[in-house]
């Protein structure tokens, strides 16, 4: 089986031009067929190459669940670290050398169950990280548990009645906290969602992004969608434009996921504001990669 | 040259802290930790260094070990409630390598417990308190000057262990103040960055002692750092028994096989003992005193303090059991060293606990009367 | 003035052990590391000072304890102290049993009624010195929050355990910037009381 996948993956790589930038002993990938996180790493790669960044120069960080294995077969530093946990590292490792440019990997219940909290203050202080959140409405590495964005009365192997819980709206939430840079879209809009990866990747802050992605294998088959492309085409015909959402009323909304780019305010940077302090006590920048010094 | 200074132990470990080389703390207010911080968040910005408040523990512990892979020495400090909060990733760092330093000022305990008062109740959350097997670093001053030579010891063992290393303190050696003097020359361990190719590197090379080179994020390593069972490579292998088996044991012999390195203990008055009383920390202040008492009473008594905890000085317990009558460990909990001490010294000695809970020191008087209860 | 000299069984150790009880607000843990601070690193004697303060930020318990010796200080806490300062009545209340026989008890009486542990007073043979440090602070100096400093000046005198100069250079390195002259002032009534 998997030496078959591995063969595909090795037949389509002049079909697919990312293929470089994986870690190519790690191939084939843990993720399901038909899974919405393979579309999400193209997506990101898109967008990284439109925004003229190298992927050598990119650290990638990451919690626990299928979207967080993300970084695991990307070519460069990446940091695989606790669950819901990655923000707080990704902080640490931003303020200790602001050179480098981090790319948060997440899921719903790695950023807003477990680790809501540290979603909110990162966006409270702005410090400059990319948040790709890749939201799937389910828990789907533990096979298939209700989570913080499921829909209500959603099906889930701990919500066999249905969701009785209102899930998040997390585009609200990180711009209520003060992300100034938001944006949403579906697995069903890949060029779109490039564009708005370049635009996170480009804002001086805190930029998140989700990626409202199928699950085939637990929300689908729980939820009658059992196929990714009758996941993918639900999104398509449920999704609708920010600027057209803005003249509808809230019950026409309702069930419909609302893509585009939210906000884009830039203000100042918190590890920007580290520097400054060192500037300003010590003369200097802060200090880089000094443990192989001091 | 060395500077004389009057001043609070909490103060002289963020002073040792930043002697050390310390250039990142991530933390969280709590009492009767956070002088730390607040001297930190004072005096990081004067050397370069940053400081950042965290929304909680597990955060700022997050932190530190992002830092740490950043190419920066870092630490949090803590205490108690924080500690516990701090323990999946503490795991994290093991076997993940990450050099790091966390400071635990001891309160009363369990939960919320006495936040002003001292206890010594984090000792085996120290060695256990996160899951799986490990071997973690472990050490606690018992004065204001060794709290400060004790954080510097800390980051080196930390960096060149590449361990978290823990510095369990009190909140009577963390609040009180007493003179201490600075060497002006202070000797650091710098971490090691490999010298070979990133092609061919691998930065969790299964080698028989010692410690593997440690490349920093951006330093074009392309290094994956995983919390799951990982191979040479740092690629995830959670299926293969021998992959878990290698590392798992590698990371815990590269602390016992250099036991003789990490460990440091104090003796006095053992030669001729009958009886030697065990503690640590702020506990050994009055079994010192008890000592003192007892030897000029004519009491054949020794005291024997631990300054590294963990890894626990096997060796050296055994050795000072075999020619005395009694041991009495001394400690602020119901009895947790003591259970250690028990195993080394099987039937060598009586062991006895000294336990004083309630967030104020043993009285020396009552040390020395449990003394007079063995004679 | 007799200052009882505590005897340790090895050698012919002293220490000194001196506890101020007070309200948080008042620099009453200033006050002990300023004492401890002099004989440490001005008095080249050893010193240990140590508080302890309740979980509020104003107006709580708050106590600190100084143990002063020529020779190195292994126990870290005053026992019974040779000399309890109290600047509330609460703290009266609180610590003088702990006081030693022939023991020095500084109060303000403003702040402290000592008539209700009279019997304990002259059982124990402690010698008192009443010292309205608080009303001396806002009078001459002007300012109440240096009531602390004056009973520091009291405290020098009556116990003759450090040398003046030693407090002041301890006063100077220790209050904050710009306020030394008050300090010092505020020290010197309080040693002139006596």
């Amino acid at each position: 089986m998997a030496e078959e996948k591995k063969q595909n993956f090795i037949t389509n790589e002049e079909k697919n031009p990312y293929i470089k930038y994986f870690r190519r002993d790690r191939l084939p990938t843990i993720f399901c067929s038909g899974c919405g996180i393979g579309i999400t790493i193209n997506s990101f790669l898109k967008g990284l190459e439109s925004a003229e960044m190298n992927l050598n120069n990119i650290s990638l960080v990451s919690g626990i669940g299928c979207s967080s294995r993300v970084p695991g077969y990307l070519k460069c530093d990446s940091l695989h670290t606790t669950h819901g946990r990655a923000i707080s590292f990704a902080t640490g490792l931003k303020i200790g050398n602001p050179d480098l440019n981090i790319v948060v990997f997440t899921g719903d219940g790695d950023a807003s169950a477990i680790g809501g909290n540290h979603l909110i203050h990162a966006a409270r202080r702005n410090i400059n990280l990319t948040v790709i959140c890749i939201n799937n409405n389910i828990y789907g590495m533990t096979g298939g548990q209700v989570s913080p964005t499921s829909p209500e009365g959603s099906l889930a192997t701990t919500a066999p009645y249905g969701s009785i819980d209102t899930p998040f709206n997390l585009i609200k939430l990180v711009i209520s906290a003060g992300a100034t840079f938001a944006g949403r879209w579906t697995t069903a809009h890949p060029l779109q969602l490039s564009k708005t990866i370049k635009n996170g990747l480009l804002n001086d802050g805190f930029s998140f992004i989700e990626v409202v992605s199928q699950c085939p294998t637990y929300y689908g088959r729980k939820n009658k969608l059992k196929t990714p492309t009758s996941m993918i085409k639900m999104f398509k015909e449920n999704s609708i434009n920010k600027r057209r959402a803005e003249n509808m009323s809230e019950k026409d909304l309702l069930g419909k996921i609302i893509v585009g780019e939210f906000v884009n305010n830039p203000r100042e940077e918190f590890s920007e504001k580290i520097e400054s302090l060192s500037i300003k006590e010590s003369g200097k920048n802060t200090i880089r990669k000094s443990a192989y010094k001091i | 040259m060395t500077t004389e200074l009057f001043i609070q132990g909490n103060e002289a470990c963020a002073m040792g802290a930043i002697k050390a080389g310390c250039r990142f703390f991530g933390g969280y207010p709590i009492t009767p930790s956070t002088e730390i911080a607040e001297y930190l968040s004072t005096n990081l910005p004067k050397v370069s260094g940053s400081f950042v408040q965290m929304e909680d523990e597990i955060s700022a512990i997050g932190s530190v070990i992002g830092a740490s892979w950043a190419g920066i020495k870092s630490m949090t400090a803590t205490s108690g409630p924080g500690f516990s909060l701090m323990q999946e990733n503490i795991g994290f760092a093991m076997i993940s390598e990450t050099p790091l330093v966390i400071v635990d000022v001891q309160r009363g305990s369990p939960s919320t417990g006495q936040p002003t008062m001292v206890g010594q109740g984090d000792m085996m959350q120290a060695r256990w308190g996160s899951h799986g097997d490990y071997e973690p670093i472990a050490i606690s001053p018992s004065s204001v000057q060794e709290f400060f030579d004790f954080t510097l010891e800390g980051f080196n063992l930390a960096e060149k262990y590449r361990v978290p290393v823990v510095i369990l303190a009190d909140e009577i050696v963390g609040h009180m103040r007493e003179k201490i003097s600075l060497q002006n020359k202070i000797e650091t361990f710098k971490r090691v960055m490999p010298k070979e190719d990133p092609k061919t590197f691998l930065p969790f090379k299964n080698i028989e002692t010692g410690t593997n080179p440690m490349p920093s994020f951006g330093d074009g390593y392309n290094v994956h750092v995983t919390g799951l069972t990982h191979n040479e490579l740092g690629y995830p292998s959670t299926m293969n028994p021998e992959d878990h088996s290698n590392l798992v044991k590698r990371l815990v012999n590269k602390i016992l096989k250099n036991r003789k390195d990490i460990i440091s203990c104090e003796f006095k008055y053992c030669d001729d003992a009958d009886i030697i009383l065990i503690s640590y920390g702020a506990s050994a202040r009055s079994t010192m005193e008890a000592v003192k008492i007892g030897r000029s009473a004519g009491i054949k008594i020794g005291y024997f303090k631990m300054n590294t905890i963990w890894p626990f000085p096997e060796d050296e317990i055994d050795k000072i059991s075999k020619n005395v009558n009694d041991l009495i460990v001394v400690e602020m909990n119901l009895g947790q060293m003591v259970h250690e001490v028990e195993r080394i010294v099987k039937d060598n000695a009586r062991i006895h606990l000294f336990s004083e809970i309630g967030g104020t020191l043993p009285k020396p008087e009552d040390i020395l009367n449990k003394v007079r209860e063995l004679l | 003035m007799v200052v009882k000299i505590y005897k340790y069984c090895v050698g012919v150790k002293m220490i000194k052990e001196i506890r101020i009880g007070g309200f948080g607000g008042q620099g009453v843990i200033l006050s002990g590391i300023i004492m401890g601070k002099a004989a440490a690193l001005f008095d080249n004697k050893n010193s240990i000072q140590t508080q302890s303060y309740g979980p509020e930020a104003r107006g709580g318990a708050s106590k600190t304890e100084v143990l002063i010796s020529d020779e190195e200080i292994t126990y870290p806490k005053v026992k019974n102290p040779d000399i309890l300062v109290v600047m509330s009545h609460e703290s009266l209340l609180k610590y003088y049993k702990d006081l030693k026989e022939e023991g020095i008890l500084i109060s303000d009486p403003d702040l402290v009624h000592l008539d209700v542990i009279s019997d304990f007073i002259d059982k124990n043979k402690i010698k008192v010195y009443e010292a309205n440090v608080t009303k001396i602070a806002k009078e001459d100096i002007g300012l109440e929050i240096v009531a602390n400093m004056v009973m520091v000046g009291v405290i020098t005198k009556i116990t003759n355990i450090l040398s003046v100069n030693s407090v002041k250079k301890a006063i100077i390195d220790t209050v904050p910037k710009g306020t030394e002259d008050k300090n010092i002032a505020a020290f010197e009534s309080g040693y002139n009381i006596f």
